[in-house]
């Protein structure tokens, strides 16, 4: 459903895409791995509209993205989280949610000077959507609570939920396991399964790779700005350049001490 | 009865300056409420004035219609310069609508033939009374609390909290900027149109940067959190003075003072100190 189509981007005199091709299956979860400074988060702000490409072209559905605005891009289907957990930090969890869900209301300006009886249930239907996907991402008893307040691993769901209420058909996550415990990343895990079922489509950037081996059917390996390889998971443990390129050409002796499974 | 006549002879200007001054308040709050700093609310304020005050004097128009211009023009030039302003943002953004409300006040300073330039427009009749200006402000006030409960007030408090992740939520954030903007200057245009309607006589100089940062001042102290507080605002910086009158030499500098504690000590306006007292709202049940 998105194809990337020889992309390049350069940042000043940095090379940080290179010639990227690749394309999601239309269902499934995919991975998107690589060391840091590999370009991950690059490919991210291009697909979103936050970057324009210097080459190549982005596709989604067979449709061009290139030179759409980031509001149209997530309008289409495709709604990112970020790496560092981004939230209205002052704004109540379930303002967050709702805010993503503006822009497809079903009551323009116009219909704010009207009854007041139309507008109160217009919102009301609003909220319920929005409690129901509180709910569904454990955070109903929080709705009322300062996003800013909450713990990391709230404040990352919260954002799940936010992108869900804008009714993504392509959920990009960047690193969302970053920052959680063991019991936080398992619950997340099985909520990203549930997702994947409802007929969500997930890319994900995450470095914990039993997060990664444990969720992906498709898994894309960026290096230096170009896919190095792709394929099932136990393709890509298997794959030398991969190896070659988290652990340095010398693999075995390193891998001992830094605890890193592959 | 014949105390609210003396009362009245005495502060009637106090009580439609009050009002103009919350309409003002108000018309900054909608930028603010999104993060936007701009200070272009006075010279809105002297188009609207100078628009309705020219249209009754030269050609009797009548003062529904003079104040109906009086706050189109105002938003259609909003709407102009708003394009390219409003990309810029923080002190940038100051500074561009700054230069913007120098140049509308010298416009009007150098087009003596129309305006009367340095000399003021005189001979303005005197229409605004009590209940125009308590319509306007009911008005406005309204409009603006329905929006700040509906997705679009909801959106410019994201806006003014991170404008990147709203775009990236799917809303056109230079489409909401662009609206608080214009909505703002129909308000100012509004104010300075009933304002010239009571004060006989306008000049350049009343819409300059002073009263730029009067308006500024009271968006700020009242808090950018609700409309209300934005009443509250224009309601304290055009009685304070008043109240201090028995100071004498000392009262702009009490005043100054008094404003300046309530921003040490309440950064987010006096509106944020209600949040103490305010019940959340309650949750929905689930079905």
């Amino acid at each position: 459903m998105l194809k990337l189509s020889s992309i390049s981007k350069r940042f000043g005199g940095l090379q940080v895409l290179q010639d990227v091709s690749l394309e999601l299956p239309p269902r499934g979860i995919v991975g998107l791995i690589g060391p840091n400074g590999a370009g991950k988060t690059t490919v991210f702000n291009l697909i979103t509209g936050l970057l324009a490409p210097d080459k190549g072209t982005i596709e989604f559905f067979g449709k061009p993205l290139t030179g759409m605005p980031p509001y149209r891009i997530a309008r289409v289907g495709l709604v990112r989280t970020f790496q560092n957990g981004r939230i209205f930090r002052d704004m109540s969890v379930l303002e967050n949610v709702l805010v993503a869900m503006a822009h497809q209301t079903a009551y323009s300006a116009a219909n704010l000077f009207l009854p007041l009886r139309r507008f109160r249930s217009a919102e009301r239907r609003e909220q319920e959507i929005a409690h129901d996907l509180l709910f569904r991402m454990g955070l109903f008893e929080k709705a009322h609570r300062l996003a800013g307040e909450l713990s990391f691993g709230d404040q990352r769901r919260v954002e799940i939920a936010r992108a869900l209420a804008t009714n993504p058909k392509l959920l990009l996550l960047d690193e969302p396991a970053a920052g959680m415990n063991a019991v936080e990343k398992q619950q997340l895990m099985d909520e990203i399964v549930k997702l994947d079922e409802n007929g969500v489509g997930i890319f994900i950037i995450e470095h914990d790779m039993r997060f990664i081996m444990g969720l992906c059917r498709h898994i894309l390996v960026l290096n230096f700005g170009r896919v190095i390889a792709q394929g099932m998971p136990e393709e890509i443990r298997a794959d030398p350049a991969v190896i070659e390129a988290y652990l340095g050409r010398d693999g075995e002796s390193v891998t001992a001490g830094t605890g890193i499974v592959i | 009865m014949e105390w609210l006549e003396s009362f009245w002879t005495t502060y009637s200007t106090l009580v439609l300056s009050i009002g103009t001054n919350v309409l003002l308040a108000l018309s900054i709050y909608l930028t603010l409420s999104c993060g936007l700093l701009t200070v272009a609310n006075a010279a809105f304020m002297g188009i609207g004035a100078y628009t309705a005050g020219l249209l009754t004097v030269h050609t009797g128009t009548p003062f529904l219609f003079a104040l109906i211009f009086g706050s189109l023009l105002p938003g259609i030039v909003a709407m102009l310069i708003g394009g390219p302003t409003l990309r810029l943002s923080g002190v940038y953004l100051a500074m561009a609508t700054l230069a913007f409300g120098e140049v509308a006040r010298i416009l009007i300073l150098n087009t003596e033939d129309l305006t009367g330039g340095a000399l003021g427009l005189n001979g303005i009749p005197q229409m605004t009374n009590v209940l125009h200006v308590a319509v306007a402000v009911t008005g406005a006030l309204y409009v603006l609390l329905r929006l700040a409960a509906s997705p679009i007030g909801r959106t410019l408090t994201a806006i003014s909290q991170d404008e990147t992740v709203t775009e990236l939520m799917g809303s056109d954030v230079r489409a909401y900027k662009l609206f608080a903007f214009t909505l703002g200057a129909v308000l100012a245009g509004l104010a300075g149109a009933l304002n010239a309607h009571f004060t006989f006589f306008i000049s350049p100089n009343e819409y300059g940067f002073e009263r730029a940062v009067e308006i500024l001042a009271m968006g700020v102290l009242g808090g950018t959190g609700s409309p209300w507080g934005a009443v509250l605002g224009g309601v304290l910086v055009t009685l304070l003075p008043e109240l201090l009158r028995g100071l004498g030499h000392y009262r702009p500098l009490i005043n100054g003072l008094i404003l300046i504690l309530i921003i040490l000590y309440s950064p987010k306006g006096i509106w944020d100190l209600t949040r103490f007292v305010r019940r959340p709202a309650k949750l929905p049940a689930l079905n």
